[in-house]
C-alpha cells in the first residue's frame, strides 16, 4: 500500500472518530444509536495503537528487536517459553479480563454514558495502556521480574514495601466488593442462586474427569463443562418454580455471604486440580465466548442507548454512589481506562512468553484496548436500558426505599419514569421476583445483555435464559477471581510470614496452609459482610474503596516506570507516564480526601459515622465507617512515600547527583530476530 | 484463512494449558497417560495457584 493511501485511510479513521465522538459528546434530547460508541472507540483506539503507542516504543523505550527476551535466553519449556505474539496476546487477555470492565461502568452510568464513555477512551490510551505496554517491557528487560521486585530495585526499599502492602490491600478489598456482587445478584434468587451453586459440582467433576478419565484434554473437558452449566441454567428455571426446592435457594444476603466465606476458604486449602484450576478453564472458556457474542450482538442489533448523555446526578447527588464526576467517575471506572491490577500480570506471566521485544507493543498495549472495548460494551449494555429500570436495579433501599411504588415514585420524581408494574412485569420477563435494589452493577448488566441478545436470538420468550445465563457468566467470572485471589494473598502472607518463622513459610505445610487462608478469607469475609449489613448496600462505600486502592497500585506503577525512563536517559519523553502519574494523584488523593473528610455523610465516612453516633446507630456500623477511613487513610500515606521516594531519586538522577543507570539484564543477541530476519 | 484458523487453535490451547501439557511430555520424554498428567499438575499447579486474576 502506498503512502499516499495509508494517510488517506488514517486521516479518514481520524475523521471518523472525530464525527463519532462529537456526536457522543453534544447529542441531547432523543436516543443515540449504540454504534456511535461503538465507532468512537474503535477510531480512538486505532489511532491510539497505530501513532501513540509507536510513538512510544520508537522514541521512549526504543524497542530493539535484535535484543533477546527472557523467553529465548531461559527458555526452559516451562514458564519462560518463546510464544507466538497473538497467541500471547490472547493469553494476556484472558488474564487481565475480569469482571472490572463489567461492573465499573454500569455503575457510573448514573452519571449518564458520557463521563464514562470519554474516561475509558481517554483513560485506556493515554493510561492504562501505556502502563501496561512500559511495565511489560520493563518485566522483560529484566528477566520476568515483578512489580514489587523492580520497585525495590529500582525506586527503593519502601517502594517495593508499599508495593506489597497495596498489592494485599487490593486483593481484600476487590474480593470483598467481588463477593458483595455477587451476593447482591444472587440474593432471593433460586434460579441464579441454584446455577452457581451447581458450578461447583461441574467444576469437581471436571477436575476429576481431566485428571481420571481424559487427561490434558482441557478444551474438551471445558466444552463438557459449559454444556452443564447450560443445564444447570435451564434446570434452574425448572428449580425456581418448584415451591419446595425454590425454598431450598432462596436465600437472604447474609446467608449467601456466609456461603461464599466458607466456599472461599474451602477453594483455597483444597488441591489446585481439583477445584481451581478447573474452574478457571470454565470461566475462561464462558469469558471468552460471551464477550465475543456480545460483541457481535451489539453489532447486529445496534442498540439505542436510552441513558442521557449526562444525567442530574453528575452535581455529586447520585443514588448508586455519592460523589461528583470529578473524582469519582474515575475511580468508579478502573479496569477499563487504567487499571494497577494488570501491573501484577504484565510483570507476571507474560513477560516470560514474550519471543521479540517489539512485540511488547501489541501485547501490553494491545490487549489493554480489547479490555477496553469491553468497558464500552458494558456501557452499552447499561444504557440501552430505560434510565428508569436503571436505576430501579441499582439504587439501594436505604436511599429509594423498600415497597416498590414507594421506589418507583422516588425514581420518577428523578425525572426517569418508572412504575412498580413496569418493573413487576420485568422481573416476570427474567426469572425473578424483584429487580429493585439489586445493586452492584451485575443484575443491571446482565438485564441489559439479556436485552441485547434476546432481540437477535429467541426474542422475549427467551429473556429469562440470558439474563440468568449473564448471571452465571458474571459470578463464574468473580468466583474464579475470588478462588485465585484467596490463594494468592496467601502465598503473599506466607512468603511474609516464613521471614518471621520459617514453617510459616512452607507452601505445603497444612497448618500454615490453614491459618494463612483464614487469614485472607477473615479480611475480605470481614468487608463482604460490612457490605451486606450496610443499609445503603455496600457498594456505596466498598466500589470507591476498591477503586482508590486499584488507582492507587497503578500509581505505584507509574512510579516504577517513570523512574526507569528517567534512568534510562529518556526524561525528556517522560510525559508519557507522568502525565497519567500526575492525574491518578489527582483523583486518588482528592478521592481519598472526599471518602475520609467530606461532610456529607453520603460521601465521608467520618461524618457518616458522626452521623450515626448522633443518631444513635450501631456500633458496628460507626466501627465499619471508621475502619474504611483508616484504610483510606493508610494507603494515601504509604502511596506518598512512595511518590516522594520517587520524586527524590528523579532529582538525584537528573541532577547528577547519583548516575543514570538500570538494572536490566544485559544484551544478548537475539537468535530468534535473525532467523526471522 | 487456514492460517488465521491454526493460530486461533494455538491461542486457546495456550489459553486451555494444552500446549503447556504438550511442552511438559516433551521435556520430560513421557507420553499422554493419568501418571504424566499428574506429573504436569504438580509442576504446573504450583506456577498456576500463584498467578493473579484480574478484577
Amino acid at each position: 500500500m502506498g503512502k499516499p493511501l495509508r494517510v488517506l485511510i488514517w486521516l479518514a479513521v481520524a475523521v471518523f472518530g472525530s464525527l463519532a465522538v462529537a456526536t457522543i459528546a453534544l447529542h441531547r434530547g432523543e436516543d443515540i444509536s449504540a454504534m456511535w460508541l461503538v465507532l468512537a472507540a474503535v477510531c480512538v483506539y486505532a489511532l491510539g495503537y497505530r501513532f501513540y503507542s509507536k510513538f512510544i516504543a520508537v522514541k521512549l523505550l526504543l524497542l530493539d528487536r535484535a535484543r533477546a527476551t527472557p523467553a529465548e535466553r531461559l527458555e526452559n519449556g516451562r514458564d519462560f517459553v518463546p510464544t507466538n505474539k497473538w497467541v500471547v496476546f490472547g493469553h494476556h487477555f484472558a488474564a487481565i479480563a475480569g469482571p472490572g470492565p463489567l461492573v465499573g461502568p454500569v455503575l457510573a452510568a448514573q452519571f449518564g454514558y458520557l463521563p464514562g464513555t470519554l474516561w475509558v477512551l481517554a483513560g485506556a490510551v493515554f493510561g492504562g495502556c501505556v502502563q501496561d505496554f512500559v511495565i511489560l517491557l520493563f518485566s522483560v528487560r529484566r528477566d520476568g521480574k515483578s512489580l514489587t521486585e523492580m520497585a525495590r530495585e529500582e525506586v527503593g526499599r519502601l517502594g517495593g514495601f508499599v508495593a506489597y502492602v497495596a498489592i494485599i490491600s487490593i486483593i481484600v478489598i476487590l474480593l470483598g466488593v467481588c463477593a458483595l456482587v455477587v451476593v447482591n445478584a444472587l440474593k432471593a434468587s433460586p434460579w441464579g442462586t441454584f446455577t452457581i451453586a451447581m458450578t461447583v459440582p461441574i467444576a469437581l467433576l471436571m477436575g476429576l474427569y481431566l485428571r481420571r478419565i481424559r487427561p490434558g484434554k482441557v478444551l474438551e473437558t471445558s466444552g463438557l463443562g459449559f454444556f452443564l452449566v447450560l443445564m444447570a441454567i435451564w434446570g434452574g428455571q425448572w428449580v425456581s418454580q418448584n415451591p419446595s426446592l425454590a425454598g431450598w435457594f432462596t436465600l437472604t444476603a447474609p446467608t449467601l455471604a456466609l456461603l461464599i466465606i466458607v466456599y472461599g476458604f474451602a477453594a483455597s486449602a483444597l488441591p489446585v486440580w481439583l477445584l481451581l484450576a478447573p474452574r478457571d478453564y470454565l470461566s475462561t472458556f464462558v469469558k471468552l465466548g460471551t464477550i465475543a457474542m456480545l460483541a457481535v450482538g451489539i453489532v447486529v442489533m445496534h442498540p439505542s442507548l436510552h441513558m442521557p448523555p449526562l444525567t442530574r446526578f453528575v452535581d455529586g447527588t447520585g443514588p448508586i454512589f455519592a460523589g461528583k464526576i470529578f473524582p469519582f467517575a474515575f475511580i468508579t471506572i478502573a479496569c477499563g481506562a487504567i487499571s494497577g491490577f494488570h501491573a501484577l500480570i504484565s510483570s507476571g506471566t507474560t513477560p516470560k512468553l514474550i519471543r521479540l521485544e517489539t512485540e511488547t507493543r501489541m501485547v501490553g498495549y494491545g490487549a489493554m484496548v480489547a479490555e477496553s472495548m469491553v468497558a464500552i460494551m458494558a456501557t452499552v449494555a447499561a444504557c440501552v436500558l430505560e434510565p428508569g429500570v436503571y436505576f430501579s436495579i441499582n439504587s439501594p433501599a436505604g436511599i429509594v426505599g423498600q415497597v416498590p411504588e414507594v421506589a418507583s415514585a422516588t425514581i420518577t420524581a428523578w425525572g426517569f419514569p418508572v412504575t412498580a408494574a413496569d418493573m413487576h412485569s420485568l422481573a416476570q420477563a427474567v426469572g425473578e421476583q424483584t429487580l429493585y435494589n439489586r445493586t452492584g452493577g451485575a443484575p443491571a448488566f446482565a438485564v441489559g445483555m439479556a436485552n441485547i441478545f434476546s432481540h437477535s436470538l429467541g426474542g422475549h420468550a427467551v429473556m429469562a435464559l440470558w439474563y440468568h445465563f449473564a448471571i452465571m457468566f458474571e459470578a463464574l467470572f468473580i468466583l474464579t477471581v475470588l478462588d485465585a485471589g484467596t490463594r494468592v494473598g496467601r502465598f503473599m502472607v506466607q512468603d511474609a510470614l516464613g521471614h518471621v518463622w520459617k514453617p510459616l513459610g512452607r507452601t505445603s505445610w497444612y497448618p500454615s496452609i490453614l491459618g494463612t487462608s483464614g487469614l485472607i478469607v477473615a479480611a475480605w469475609g470481614y468487608f463482604l459482610w460490612q457490605g451486606v449489613k450496610d443499609p445503603l448496600g455496600g457498594i456505596n462505600s466498598l466500589w470507591p474503596l476498591f477503586g482508590i486502592s486499584n488507582q492507587l497500585l497503578a500509581t505505584v506503577a507509574l512510579c516504577v516506570a517513570t523512574t526507569i525512563i528517567i534512568k534510562m536517559g529518556r526524561a525528556r519523553f517522560a510525559a508519557a507516564t507522568l502525565v497519567p502519574l500526575a492525574w491518578l494523584v489527582a483523583v486518588t488523593f482528592t478521592a481519598s480526601w472526599q471518602k475520609m473528610f467530606d461532610p456529607n455523610p453520603r460521601i465521608g465516612f467520618l461524618a457518616h459515622a458522626r452521623q450515626l453516633a448522633a443518631s444513635g446507630g450501631s456500633a458496628r456500623l460507626i466501627f465499619n465507617d471508621r475502619l474504611d477511613a483508616a484504610v483510606t487513610g493508610i494507603l494515601i500515606a504509604m502511596v506518598s512515600l512512595v511518590l516522594i521516594e520517587s520524586a527524590l531519586e528523579w532529582a538525584r538522577v537528573l541532577s547528577g547527583n547519583k548516575p543514570a543507570a538500570v538494572r536490566e539484564s544485559p544484551f544478548v543477541p537475539s537468535r530468534l530476530a535473525e532467523e526471522q530476519a | 484463512m487456514r492460517r488465521f484458523w491454526s493460530l486461533m487453535v494455538l491461542t486457546v490451547r495456550e489459553i486451555f494449558d494444552e500446549s503447556a501439557y504438550t511442552r511438559f511430555l516433551a521435556r520430560s520424554e513421557m507420553v499422554r497417560s493419568r501418571e504424566s498428567y499428574a506429573a504436569f499438575l504438580r509442576e504446573y499447579g504450583a506456577m498456576k495457584e500463584r498467578r493473579p486474576r484480574c478484577c
